[in-house]
Formats: C-alpha cells, sequence, structure tokens
C-alpha cells in the first residue's frame, strides 16, 4: 500500500533536519497518514491495546527492579517490602502482576482475531510469523517473572517448566544446567531469570517495530478480507483510529482497574504468598492461567509413541502447539480470508475457540480419571484443526460471494440511506 | 449476525478463561467454606478500627506465642487505615519487647516503633521442638496465602464481585472447625487434633481459643461478645489488614480511577463518533 508522502517540512529548522534525518516526514507517513482500512471493527483495535500493555510492562516492571532484590533468601520479602513500605508500591506491583494477565488476555483476542479473519493469509505472511514470535516471546518473559516473587508457585513452577526441557534427547541435561545454573532451581536460576526478564520485554519492543513494518508494507486486512481497492476506502490512521484506539484502551483499562484495585490477587494461586520452600512441594502445581492450554497439552501425552517415551512426547505437543502457528499461512489453503464467508469454516473455528477454552479448563484440573482422556481428545482437535481441516476446507468448502470491495459492502450495509457521500483519505485533512 | 456471534464467543472465552484458575481447586474432600461477611470486603470496603484493635489483643495475647509475624512493624500499628493506635501506644508497645541487636549492649534493647514484630522463636527448628514437630507458620501474609473454593458455576460471581476474603473466611472456619472427640471413623494421630476444615484434617495446633479467653475492654460502641465466634473473626481481621495494610487506601484510589475511566470512556466515545460521522464505514 505504497502511497505518496504528502509531508511538506513547515520551516526551516525540520527542512534542514529533513534533509539529514527524516524522521518526522517517516513519522507523519506512518504513525498519521498511513491509510488504514474504514471497515475494521473493534476487534481490530487489540493491536493498539497490546502496543499500551506493552508500555504498561515496561515502565511499571523498571520501577518495580528499582526495588527488588534477585536473592533466594531476600527476593520474596524484597516483594512484600514493594507492596508495604514503597510509596504507590502496591498499586505499580499489582499493575504489573495483573498487566501481565490482561497482556495476555489481550493476545489472545488479537491471534484469535487474526485466525478468523485471516489475516495471516499472503501478503502477510511475515507479520503473522513475527506475531507468533512475540508470543513466544511473551510466554517466555511472563514465565520467568513469575518465578521472580519466589513464592511456592514461582518456585515448583519454574521446576516443573524447566525440567521439561530435560527431556530432549543428548542436548536436554546441558540446556537444562544452564538455564538453572546448577543441578536444581536455585539463586543462580532466580538470577539469570531476573536477567532475562529485563532483556527480553526490550527484545519484544524490538520486534514489534517489525510487525509493525511487516503490517505497514501490505497495509491491514479487514473484516471482510477484500483488499483496498482505492484510497477512498481507507481513512488517516490519524486522527480516525488513534481516537478509535484510544476509546478501546480506556475501555480495555477499566476491567484491567477493577482487577488491579478491587481484587489484585483472584487472578494468581494463594500459595505464592508461601515463600519458596523446596522440601515442600503444593497439592497443585497449576501454572498461571495462560498458560493452561499448553500445560493441558503437554500432559495429555501420557503414553509412549513408539520409540519417544511420554516425556519427551508430551514436550513436542507442548512446542508443537505454538510451533504449528508459524505454517498456518500456508496449512489454510482457501484464498478466501475472511471467515465470514466461508460457511464451514465457521463451525470448525468456533469449535476450535471452545476447545481451546476447554483446554484451559482442563490444564487447572488434576491429572487424572476423566480429565486424561479429555485432555487428549482436546489435544487432538487442536492439532487435527490446523493440520487437517484448514487444508481440507480450501479444497472441499464453497464460500459465499465475496463482496467486489470494501465500498460495495459498506453500501450494502447502509442500505437505507443509501445515498452515501463518498468520503475521500485525501478530503480529510 | 457475525458480531453478535462473536461477542458471544469472546464473552464464553473470557469467563471461561477467567474461571478456569479456580476450577483446579475442585474435588478437595473438607467441606465448602461459608463466605462471611467483613466489613473490608467489596470495593468500598474499609477495615473496622476496633475490630483490628481487638483482632491485634488476640493475636498478641494469644497466637503470638507461637505465630511470628516477622513483616509487621511497631509503627505499621500506628498507620492510617490500619488499627490506628496512638503514637504514644505503639512507642509503650514497643518498649515492652526486647529486640536482638548485635549492636546494644548485651546484644538487646528495648523495642521502638521502626522495630519489625519480634518472632518467638530464634529459629524453625527451635519452633517445631516447642509445637510438636509442626511448624506455625508466619502471619504477615497468611491470610493471603490461603483461600476458599465454590462449586461451579458460583466461582463465576468471585470475578465481578472481586471476592478477595477467601483467607479470612478460611482462618475463620479453621478456628471454629475442631471437632473433639473426632467425628466417628476418623483417624488423627498422637498429638493432632481433628478439623474440619484443615486439608487432612489432623491439625498440630491445639485448638487455641475458648469462650472468654481473652478479655476487650468496654468501648463506647458497648459490649463485644467473648465467644470463639467473635475472637476468630477480629483476628481474621487483624490478619487480613497485615498481609494487605493498605487495602482501604487502594480500593479508595480504585473508586477513584474507575470513575475517572467510566467520564473519560464516555468522552472518548463521543470524540470517536464524532469523528467517524463523516465517513461510511
Amino acid at each position: 500500500m505504497a502511497h505518496e508522502s504528502s509531508y511538506v517540512p513547515g520551516n526551516v529548522v525540520e527542512k534542514w533536519i529533513d534533509d539529514r534525518l527524516p524522521i518526522i516526514r517517516w513519522s507523519k507517513e506512518h504513525l498519521m497518514d498511513y491509510p488504514t482500512p474504514k471497515n475494521l471493527n473493534y476487534w481490530w483495535t487489540f493491536g493498539a491495546i497490546l502496543a499500551f500493555m506493552l508500555g504498561v510492562q515496561i515502565v511499571t516492571g523498571i520501577i518495580l527492579a528499582m526495588h527488588y532484590t534477585p536473592h533466594v533468601s531476600l527476593a520474596f520479602d524484597s516483594v512484600e517490602h514493594i507492596r508495604r513500605d514503597v510509596n504507590g508500591g502496591r498499586i505499580i506491583q499489582a499493575v504489573h502482576a495483573t498487566g501481565a494477565s490482561m497482556f495476555f488476555a489481550a493476545v489472545y483476542i488479537h491471534m484469535f482475531r487474526g485466525l478468523y479473519f485471516g489475516s495471516y493469509k499472503a501478503p502477510r505472511e511475515i507479520l503473522w510469523i513475527l506475531g507468533v514470535l512475540l508470543f513466544v516471546l511473551m510466554v517466555t518473559t511472563a514465565f520467568m517473572g513469575y518465578v521472580l516473587p519466589w513464592g511456592q508457585m514461582s518456585f515448583w513452577a519454574a521446576t516443573v517448566i524447566t525440567n521439561i526441557l530435560g527431556a530432549i534427547p543428548v542436548l536436554g541435561t546441558p540446556i537444562l544446567e544452564l538455564l538453572r545454573g546448577g543441578f536444581a532451581v536455585d539463586n543462580a536460576t532466580l538470577n539469570r531469570f531476573f536477567s532475562l526478564h529485563y532483556l527480553l520485554p526490550f527484545i519484544i519492543a524490538a520486534v514489534v517495530a517489525l510487525h509493525i513494518w511487516a503490517l505497514h508494507v501490505p497495509g491491514n486486512n479487514n473484516p471482510i478480507g477484500v483488499e483496498v481497492k482505492s484510497s477512498r476506502e481507507t481513512v488517516p490512521f490519524h486522527p480516525y483510529y488513534t481516537m478509535k484506539d484510544l476509546f478501546a484502551i480506556i475501555v480495555f483499562c477499566i476491567p484491567f482497574a477493577w482487577f488491579v484495585f478491587f481484587a489484585p490477587d483472584i487472578l494468581g494461586h494463594p500459595d505464592n504468598y508461601i515463600m519458596a520452600n523446596s522440601q515442600v512441594t503444593p497439592a497443585h502445581i497449576v501454572p498461571e492461567w495462560y498458560f493452561l492450554p499448553f500445560y493441558a497439552i503437554l500432559r495429555a501425552i501420557d503414553f509412549n509413541i513408539l520409540f519417544i517415551d511420554s516425556k519427551l512426547g508430551g514436550v513436542i505437543f507442548f512446542a508443537g502447539a505454538i510451533l504449528v502457528l508459524f505454517f498456518v499461512p500456508w496449512l489454510d489453503t482457501s484464498k478466501v480470508r475472511s471467515g465470514t464467508f466461508r460457511p464451514v469454516f465457521k463451525w470448525f473455528y468456533w469449535l476450535f475457540v471452545a476447545n481451546f477454552v476447554f483446554l484451559t479448563w482442563l490444564g487447572s484440573a488434576p491429572a487424572e480419571g476423566i480429565y486424561v482422556l479429555l485432555s487428549k481428545i482436546a489435544t487432538a482437535y487442536y492439532f487435527i484443526y490446523f493440520i487437517i481441516v484448514l487444508p481440507l476446507l480450501g479444497r472441499f468448502e464453497t464460500p459465499r460471494p465475496l463482496p467486489t470491495s470494501i465500498t460495495e459492502s459498506v453500501l450494502a450495509k447502509h442500505k437505507a440511506p443509501a445515498a452515501a457521500q463518498p468520503v475521500a483519505a485525501s478530503t480529510s485533512h | 449476525m457475525i458480531k453478535t456471534k462473536s461477542i458471544i464467543g469472546a464473552l464464553l472465552v473470557s469467563i471461561l478463561f477467567a474461571a478456569a484458575p479456580a476450577a483446579a481447586q475442585e474435588g478437595h474432600a473438607t467441606p465448602e467454606i461459608h463466605k462471611e461477611a467483613w466489613s473490608f470486603a467489596g470495593p468500598f470496603g474499609t477495615y473496622d478500627r476496633n475490630q483490628l484493635q481487638r483482632g491485634f489483643q488476640v493475636f498478641k495475647e494469644v497466637c503470638s506465642s507461637c505465630h511470628s509475624a516477622r513483616l509487621m512493624a511497631f509503627r505499621n500499628l500506628g498507620e492510617k487505615g490500619g488499627p490506628e493506635f496512638t503514637e504514644g501506644q505503639v512507642k509503650a508497645l514497643a518498649a515492652e519487647y526486647e529486640i536482638n541487636d548485635p549492636d546494644a549492649e548485651g546484644g538487646k534493647r528495648p523495642g521502638i516503633a521502626a522495630d519489625r514484630w519480634p518472632s518467638p522463636f530464634a529459629n524453625d527448628q527451635e519452633a517445631r521442638d516447642a509445637n510438636g514437630g509442626a511448624l506455625p507458620p508466619d502471619f504477615s501474609v497468611l491470610a493471603k496465602a490461603r483461600g476458599t473454593t465454590q462449586p461451579f458455576p458460583w466461582w463465576i460471581l468471585n470475578y465481578f464481585t472481586a471476592y478477595s476474603e477467601g483467607g479470612p473466611d478460611y482462618i475463620h472456619a479453621l478456628l471454629n472447625g475442631y471437632v473433639d472427640p473426632p467425628p466417628h471413623g476418623a483417624e488423627v494421630p498422637e498429638g493432632k487434633h481433628y478439623n474440619t476444615y484443615f486439608p487432612g484434617h489432623a491439625l498440630g495446633m491445639a485448638p487455641p481459643l475458648s469462650d472468654g479467653a481473652v478479655t476487650y475492654e468496654e468501648g463506647e460502641t458497648g459490649s463485644v461478645p467473648l465467644t470463639v465466634d467473635q475472637y476468630s473473626r477480629d483476628v481474621a481481621s487483624f490478619m487480613m489488614w497485615m498481609a494487605e495494610p493498605h487495602l482501604v487506601a487502594r480500593k479508595e484510589a480504585g473508586f477513584q480511577v474507575i470513575a475517572f475511566l467510566l467520564v473519560f470512556a464516555g468522552l472518548m466515545y463521543l470524540v470517536k463518533r464524532k469523528l467517524w460521522s463523516r465517513v461510511e464505514h
């Protein structure tokens, strides 16, 4: 969606800067004029919400790091020190801790939006892949962050999850020991996790920059999945989407604030208020809610597959559940992007969503009895959706007729007052 | 059509996501713990100063002989939103205690307001030796380290009522949950005590409270019953304050923040609508 730059330096200083580092020109093009389809719905505001959340986490995290002590005998108390004695500390800490949950809630909605509207299809494959990479980085960062308060769940989650890596043949044990900095989760683990937890968000920010770059080359997908045909189908990003996104961010902040101020611990586990103790194993070791679907997949593989034992099998499926996302652009063979025009796809898609929620629940259930069987079924569908349903649907499904353009679809929506006056991006400023 | 469908879908997703962690704890053998009415529950909750002072008295006279509270400083007892003892009371109270201080002559000195609450035992091993092998947990954040579970679908409501009083509910239930002699068929090892609400039912702690064990001062609000039920409510409230000393300030700030966000969201919606009214979308 290349477009002519409309930037004209306003004065000599701007002209001088523009000749040397055209950063103002660049900002105007990408942060203001960027042509955005005018028919985006509110599901598209989650990109901005995620950028906002990354900012919130980085700012609160930097402040927390000023008061936190990464040492096994001091970490737990230093977090309590923040909650009790640091000015505003209770709120900053709660924003950071519940912020992780809100961040994941937003990223899941963002990803499911992409899956429904086919936002990963050509020419947006790299955009999607960078997104999956961001998700992997987020998972890693959140996991390491959860270890830092050094409560019982912190410690045991670190133990269980790092143990997973030990299942990798040959390299498993060296990787495990490198990650832990020893044979068991201890002070060295806490120190390196703190260091990496501080580093990764900045890598995330860099990949976000690439993600947005990859977005700005082909431009946004949109709810009907038909490419923009003319500039009349777009509006400049500012003020139309800056204001809409800001509205969405503020609405998103309401439940966020609800948790921060009225129930800051409801999304966590009471056991994390008990200091880490390697001699006492909690009755249930449960990860944070946002990891539960993948935790359920990990535990579902409790049988050996040929020469692969169940532990390694679990790791393969666990990793596969995320890795498969990288290949979605090629697994989905349908030429139609938007799920709106795919009658059969819709059923499988909503079943996939329900199945994902079901996996979340299974991840929190004890690994016994009926839950084990249900986990296997749900895990199977997770993979069937990507590996069998998406490739075959493209061949056998007859999509509903697509509107020829965004304009046509918009006009159809407003049939009654159809005397629509055309709105062009160029007239709005 | 797609909109309604997706909204329903999203709602379902968010409800079930939010609900999942609670589901984790289903299936314990202990009976469901009743939700008590606490003055500090809900968005407008505040601590009852008199109750915290009574709770502190129970803690000081009964619990603190075995349980430590290493994160609580004497000065906290005088802070706003807590028991709010006067500065003089806090200083006098602190001076009653001897604090280990290697810099002081003889290694001990009288406490000052800035000192932390002295622990009854020098270390965990001593605490175990004095308590039949069981370690009395530290009280500092204990009220948040315990919780309750509700059966499906009632736990979904917790996210909408901001239910955060699982700890006090559990503590209250536990203190009133002793059954002596144990119910028929229950085996309780030597030195343990049957408690309905303790996981496994065999609790190392003997019933710590009995009716009339602590004598409250007569206040202007009239007399408070000297019963185990009353003591346990008071001490559970005090423990919640100890674990969450800034709860009141936090909730007050929350009310302002949410009111601000609602107004701001309303204004931004008008901005957005006005702006987009020029665009057919």
